[in-house]
């Protein structure tokens, strides 16, 4: 049996945790190939006009892997940090039924629908009962996988707190869900052009996200979603060690419409810029707009 | 005891300002203003000044606030939902705050509905000596003016069409409504309720054997409130179809039949797809299996819900062979072009019907 993860999305969340959960419960996986322009067209053919790109990249993806493997990995999560979670997640499982049905998707999948903290652990021994693992088997391969993940993103963390304390470039704080900031087409374009400009990206994702969630209850009472608590929370944390925000986003992401509002109008010390990738190329004009950004921060600084 | 200092506010949504008016001025004892019906203007100041492409209701809620400041509101409200709507609130009152105004605000998602102590203090925001009792008396009356409007217009839906003086419904109606503004008790609700029901009922209607039956779904705000949906029910009514639409307060707020509905949309839909969505999916079903002519899906542009719902319902209409047209609304849709694809979708129909 092959399982089939698409690199989108929740991928990029989890990639760690999901990777080597499979392997610990020796079950064979292939993963979709970086987005490029291929999956691109193919997703947005597959999606809905107004659907976000990263919903896109997923659909791209799971047409390349369809016809590879078995089963197509696709959870369903509703809640995460105890935290309302955008529709797109919830849907998902659904959606990607729907929208492949003629080719008979098979879906393996777990189910996180409570706010409770057990709830992933549960989720993933139900998964593992369909697939038939010993249970015990299962409960191993995720604290070991979840491990994984934890010392991953406490690794990321630290050192990014470390190039945030020691680095005497400029540095800019790249706000944008981790599903766009580490795709290759959407994110990984910015971040090197913000090192070409001789300026020190951080990315906002990767602090840590108990912290900074805490730290948005200063920020904004009623926030709903957990993954842009995150975000908000870090540009509140480190707002005065950084020189700039860039607020990343997709066309047309509901949660990002209102949140990047929010923190423009909540940060008026700090230049921003906001930049929207959409499926349309072009990142000449996105060039322009980050050198006259990077611009205004030195003649902020009088580097200038 | 009376509050003459707060006057209180809730955007315009479709014909339900009098239910609101009615709780705050008998049970919160707190001053209300009907805002403004809604006209290009209000939404072109909501647009002004909401994040571009945020749904269209938000831009027309904070259009509706900007109006009821301007002529005196001072305690707005807002309630909270399953998707974006639970942010309204915030980001509303932070934009007006930033361009301004002076005012509270009553926001329902900041509340936490566990604890007793929460919603007292929230409610204090609307009137500090506010009466738990007079609040609780004028839920039940609240609640049957809703479900009044909705018996009615669901009644006027199946039958303004087929009319034979034209506008007689909607005179009739739009007379009940001014009369609901100034309502004092329950008792005068039901003598109303007699009263107009049986003049609604007593209109001529013409209506032939043969008629053409139309579901309507979307998303919450946009199938309810007429004009953010280009008066989609009157264009239809004049092409002399019998309109049918689940979606109101009562069936969603009052008797809610969320797990009925799930059960439903369970053939395509397993799970909570978030928001109204899988209200959506189940009616197109129900739809789709009394043999109706066609669906048509109204929403804001970029609602996340009732775009993953889409390929459902495209799904839907492969399998019970029933036209689904869709319309996604912003605040720079164009007339005329929601005018023509009617006038081809009513085409399509009628064709299909003699075939």
């Amino acid at each position: 049996m092959k399982v089939g993860i698409p690199r989108a999305l929740l991928y990029f969340k989890n990639e760690k945790f999901w990777t080597t959960l499979f392997k610990e419960m020796g079950i064979e996986y292939i993963l979709s190939p970086e987005t490029n322009k291929e999956i691109i067209n193919d997703g947005a053919n597959l999606a809905i006009d107004e659907t976000c790109l990263p919903t896109k990249i997923l659909l791209g993806s799971i047409n390349w892997l369809i016809d590879k493997c078995d089963y197509i990995f696709i959870p369903r999560i509703a809640y995460a940090h105890g935290q309302q979670m955008c529709t797109k997640f919830l849907a998902q499982t659904d959606l990607v039924y729907n929208t492949f049905r003629d080719r008979n998707p098979k879906l393996l999948f777990y189910d996180i629908d409570n706010k409770k903290v057990t709830a992933e652990r549960k989720a993933i021994l139900k998964m593992g009962k369909f697939l038939h693992i010993p249970k015990n088997h299962v409960k191993l391969a995720y604290i070991l996988a979840k491990q994984t993940q934890l010392y991953y993103e406490m690794f990321r963390c630290e050192s990014q707190e470390n190039v945030v304390k020691n680095s005497n470039k400029n540095k800019i704080l790249i706000v944008a869900h981790a599903y766009n900031i580490k795709d290759k087409y959407v994110g990984e374009p910015i971040i090197e052009a913000v090192k070409n400009l001789n300026c020190e990206p951080i990315i906002a994702e990767y602090f840590n996200a108990e912290q900074c969630i805490q730290a948005s209850r200063n920020v904004s009472k009623t926030l709903p979603w957990g993954y842009n608590r995150h975000l908000v929370g870090a540009i509140e944390m480190y707002k005065d060690n950084i020189d700039g925000i860039i607020l990343l986003t997709t066309f047309p992401c509901g949660p990002d419409s209102m949140v990047n509002d929010m923190i423009i109008r909540k940060y008026k010390n700090i230049p921003i810029i906001t930049l929207t990738v959409d499926t349309q190329d072009g990142t000449a004009g996105m060039q322009t707009r980050l050198e006259s950004f990077v611009d205004i921060i030195n003649f902020k600084k009088g580097n200038l | 005891m009376i509050n003459n200092e707060n006057i209180a506010c809730f955007p315009q949504w479709a014909n339900y300002a009098c239910a609101f008016k009615y709780i705050c001025e008998k049970g919160f004892e707190t001053k209300y203003i009907i805002p403004p019906p809604i006209t290009k203007k209000t939404i072109e100041l909501g647009s002004k000044y909401s994040p571009d492409y945020v749904c269209a209701p938000f831009k027309y809620c904070l259009g509706c606030y900007i109006e009821a400041l301007e002529q005196g509101a001072n305690c707005l409200m807002q309630i909270y939902g399953g998707c974006r709507l639970n942010y309204y609130g915030e980001l509303a009152e932070v934009i007006l705050k930033d361009m301004g105004y002076q005012f509270k605000f009553f926001n329902m998602a900041d509340i936490n509905f566990k604890s007793i102590k929460s919603i007292v203090e929230h409610f204090k925001i609307i009137n500090p000596n506010f009466s738990l009792v007079k609040v609780a008396k004028s839920i039940p009356v609240m609640m049957n003016i809703i479900k009044t409007i909705d018996k009615f217009e669901d009644y006027i839906r199946l039958n303004v069409g087929f009319e034979v003086n034209e506008g007689e419904f909607e005179k009739t109606y739009n007379e009940f409504l001014q009369k609901l503004n100034n309502l004092k008790n329950g008792k005068q609700l039901k003598q109303l309720k007699k009263i107009y029901w049986k003049k609604l009922t007593n209109i001529k209607v013409n209506k032939p054997s043969k008629i053409i039956k139309v579901g309507m779904i979307g998303d919450y705000y946009t199938v309810q409130e007429p004009f953010s949906n280009y008066f989609m029910e009157k264009e239809l009514a004049k092409f002399g179809m019998e309109i049918h639409r689940y979606m109101n307060l009562t069936n969603t707020l009052i008797h809610n039949k969320g797990k009925e509905r799930k059960n439903v949309a369970k053939k395509y839909a397993k799970y909570n797809l978030g928001a109204t969505a899988n209200f959506t999916v189940a009616e197109a079903i129900d739809f789709a299996k009394n043999k109706f002519d066609g669906i048509i899906q109204v929403k804001s542009f970029g609602c996340t819900p009732e775009i993953d719902a889409m390929p459902i319902l495209q799904n839907v209409s492969k399998d019970f062979n029933i036209p689904i047209l869709h319309f996604s609304f912003d605040s720079q849709t164009s007339e005329t072009g929601v005018k023509t694809r009617l006038e081809a979708f009513y085409d399509m129909v009628e064709a299909r019907n003699k075939g």
